[in-house]
């Protein structure tokens, strides 16, 4: 017969003792490939890990992550939770460098889930070739929390650091791909659509993507429009570089069945998340290279422009919609869907 | 799907557009229509960024729940205080009644449910079947029909209705009646109109002299609809017109009014912001008193109106005024924290303005 801590998380795997440590190297340290970006990494257990650094602006971010459910359409929370911090570092325009992961879980959490998430957020990780340096385990009482949390926090370096303020007037828009899919994907999952939808979470690290557009130069400011949507992510740029947006309603790129679900939910698809998708300034003489750069790779070759920053309006986004009229396009209240991310 | 997007063409939109410059008259015009859904349209499009500068399009009382009498709210309190199972629509919980919102007794206790249908309401009262159900009825003629299906239907016994219905057609009346009156056309309600039909306007056209055209939803519809009621203007003439002839006919869902017919009688009703208005309410005919709640109950709720201090809701749903205009709007006054009405239905002029562009004529 298995023992209970083989099968389910219990206090014992927060602990700090044996059940703990056989948790760590049996079933998580064994997912991640890559395991230290210097003399000490994940492997030593200790208290914290040490990394070489090369030249360049060191970016740091953290996010946690308690997207609920736990596995959705196209990905789930461990895909999630190292994905969101990779492209947090990628929109301020730094490479990868290393992440750390930490876990807090409900006590009675099946460990094969826990294993398969990490092993989600494991391969995500290789793939890019970004080592796991350190983490942490805690385990809450049954109750006390809704499964898991997931936080990540990462380092990249940057040579030259793209902020979310830096849009001048002239500056394209240029989303890189489809809005709104993450946000439909995880209404989907939770069963609160009237109809069946084949939409999946476009959850997706943006590295790969864009680490040659950022070779251009031309990029002027850059967000990944998570929770909020793009709408969020362009009042922010806008109301941060101190210009005015106009954005085309017929240029901004919505798969036909995340529109057909929004009309028939009464939902704005600007302001559900992405999480594989960022919104980028463009210097207008640079343009062209930073588009055929996006449209190289698979993940970003549906880019488009879809807006300019302008000198009128400073702070505010301005939707010229498809039959031609004009409107603010607003900061969403808050989220249509709670607790993606 | 597809159609839809054919309801939005850019190129026939932009023909539109010079239709309403060219048949706009030469002096300031102010065409009302009384439809949340059309509002969303106007805002979500920015379609009053395509009218001429002399021409201003507002929302009237078109959102049910903002219309909804301080008094029907405080009966449906009392019930659910009474310990009955009240149900009502998700925007009524949030609107509030001379003391609290629905949502706040919630709070205290009180066994409020939010359900999208009269029906939904009948499947509650067959669940729990020792306890009264009350389903606080709400809307135009658009969710009456529901109301009136699940009567006919013979209900059970514990299920009950605060019936709080009201009628669009004498709404429009009342805007008319009451001075100063700057009003020179309406758009008709697409969805009220597929009830009641494009008949149903005819009298308050000709008795008023205004042109009225139904429309439907799309922006190619209300554009289509605007340049018509400015075609009457300019040609002098007052008529109803129907915009909206893929789903709204002369004489309407026959079967709808023969449900009304059967199931109510029409009184006067008390509108929110405007006060009684006659003939524009439905109450139950005596066969179905027994399922009246507010006879069960023994509520009547107190007349007068308790109206929050600088909120202008009342001028918004009399098409006075527009929301920018109120003084609190967008700073005391927001979705997230509503002082007036107009704020907390979703239907509700104030609210659209707020979620889709603050300031729609750009």
């Amino acid at each position: 017969m298995k023992r209970l801590t083989e099968e389910k998380i219990t206090h014992l795997h927060g602990a700090g003792g044996a059940v703990m440590e056989k948790l760590l190297l049996e079933h998580i340290l064994p997912k991640f490939s890559l395991r230290r970006a210097g003399p000490i990494g994940l492997d030593e257990l200790d208290d914290g890990a040490v990394v070489d650094l090369p030249p360049g602006k060191l970016v740091v971010t953290t996010d946690s992550h308690v997207v609920k459910p736990l596995f959705f359409p196209g990905g789930d929370i461990g895909k999630l939770a190292v994905t969101g911090t990779v492209n947090d570092l990628v929109v301020m325009g730094a490479r990868p460098l290393a992440l750390t992961l930490a876990l807090v879980v409900e006590e009675g959490f099946p460990i094969a889930d826990l294993e398969q998430i990490l092993a989600s957020a494991a391969s995500v990780l290789s793939e890019l070739g970004v080592p796991l340096v350190t983490g942490d385990t805690k385990v809450m009482g049954k109750g006390e929390l809704d499964g898991l949390v997931i936080n990540t926090t990462g380092i990249g370096i940057a040579e030259n650091p793209v902020s979310d303020g830096g849009l001048r007037v002239g500056d394209y828009l240029v989303v890189t791909g489809p809005v709104g899919d993450h946000g439909m994907a995880i209404l989907a999952a939770r069963n609160e659509l009237p109809v069946e939808t084949p939409i999946q979470s476009d959850v997706a690290p943006l590295w790969p993507a864009l680490e040659r557009a950022l070779t251009t130069g031309g990029i002027t400011a850059m967000k990944d429009p998570t929770r909020g949507g793009l709408a969020a992510a362009l009042n922010e740029m806008a109301r941060k570089s101190r210009v005015g947006i106009e954005v085309w309603e017929e240029k901004i790129p919505v798969r036909p069945e995340v529109q057909g679900l929004c009309e028939l939910l009464g939902f704005s698809p600007y302001e559900l998340a992405c999480e594989g998708r960022a919104v980028i300034g463009v210097a207008p003489e640079k343009l062209e290279e930073v588009l055929a750069a996006l449209r190289a790779h698979p993940l970003t070759a549906e880019a488009q422009v879809i807006g300019q920053a302008i000198p009128e309006y400073p702070g505010k986004v301005i939707l010229r919609t498809a039959v031609g009229g004009r409107r603010f396009l607003e900061m969403p209240i808050g989220d249509p869907v709670p607790r993606i991310c | 799907m597809a159609e839809i997007f054919q309801l939005r063409d850019p190129l026939l939109a932009r023909r539109f557009r010079e239709l309403l410059w060219r048949w706009a008259p030469n002096r300031p015009v102010r065409i009302v229509h009384v439809c949340g859904t059309h509002e969303i349209t106007i805002a979500q499009h920015g379609l009053r960024s395509l009218l001429p500068e002399n021409v201003e399009v507002l929302e009237g009382p078109g959102c049910p729940v903002c219309v909804t009498s301080t008094q029907d709210l405080d009966c449906a309190l009392r019930i659910a205080e009474k310990g009955a199972i009240l149900c009502t629509f998700g925007d009524m919980t949030r609107v509030p009644g001379s003391r609290m919102t629905l949502e706040e007794a919630r709070a205290e206790g009180a066994d409020v449910r939010v359900v999208l249908s009269a029906a939904d309401a009948v499947e509650i009262a067959l669940r729990n079947p020792q306890k009264p159900v009350v389903f606080f009825a709400v809307g135009f003629e658009t969710t009456a029909p529901g109301t009136a299906a699940v009567l006919a239907n013979r209900p059970p016994e514990n299920f009950f209705v605060l019936v709080s219905h009201k009628l669009i057609p004498p709404a429009l009346g009342a805007l008319l009646s009451t001075p100063p009156v700057s009003i020179d056309a309406f758009l008709a309600p697409g969805h009220v109109s597929t009830v009641i039909g494009a008949g149903a306007y005819r009298e308050i056209s000709e008795k008023f002299r205004v042109p009225i055209v139904v429309a439907g939803f799309e922006p190619l519809d209300i554009l289509y609809a605007l340049s018509l009621a400015l075609r009457q203007l300019r040609e002098g003439r007052a008529e109803v017109e129907n915009a909206y002839p893929r789903a709204v006919t002369e004489e309407g869902n026959l079967r709808a009014k023969e449900l009304f017919r059967e199931v109510f009688q029409v009184g006067p009703a008390i509108w929110r912001g405007i006060g009684e208005i006659p003939d524009s309410g439905f109450y139950l005919r005596e066969e179905f008193a027994k399922h009246d709640a507010k006879r069960e109950f023994g509520v009547e709720g107190k007349m007068g109106e308790e109206k929050p201090p600088g909120c202008r809701c009342a001028e918004v749903l009399m098409a006075k005024a527009f929301p920018t205009d109120c003084p609190l709007y967008g700073k005391v006054c927001t979705p997230m924290t509503p002082v007036g009405p107009c704020m907390v239905g979703s239907e509700g002029a104030c609210n659209i303005w707020y979620r889709y562009s603050g300031r729609p004529r750009l």
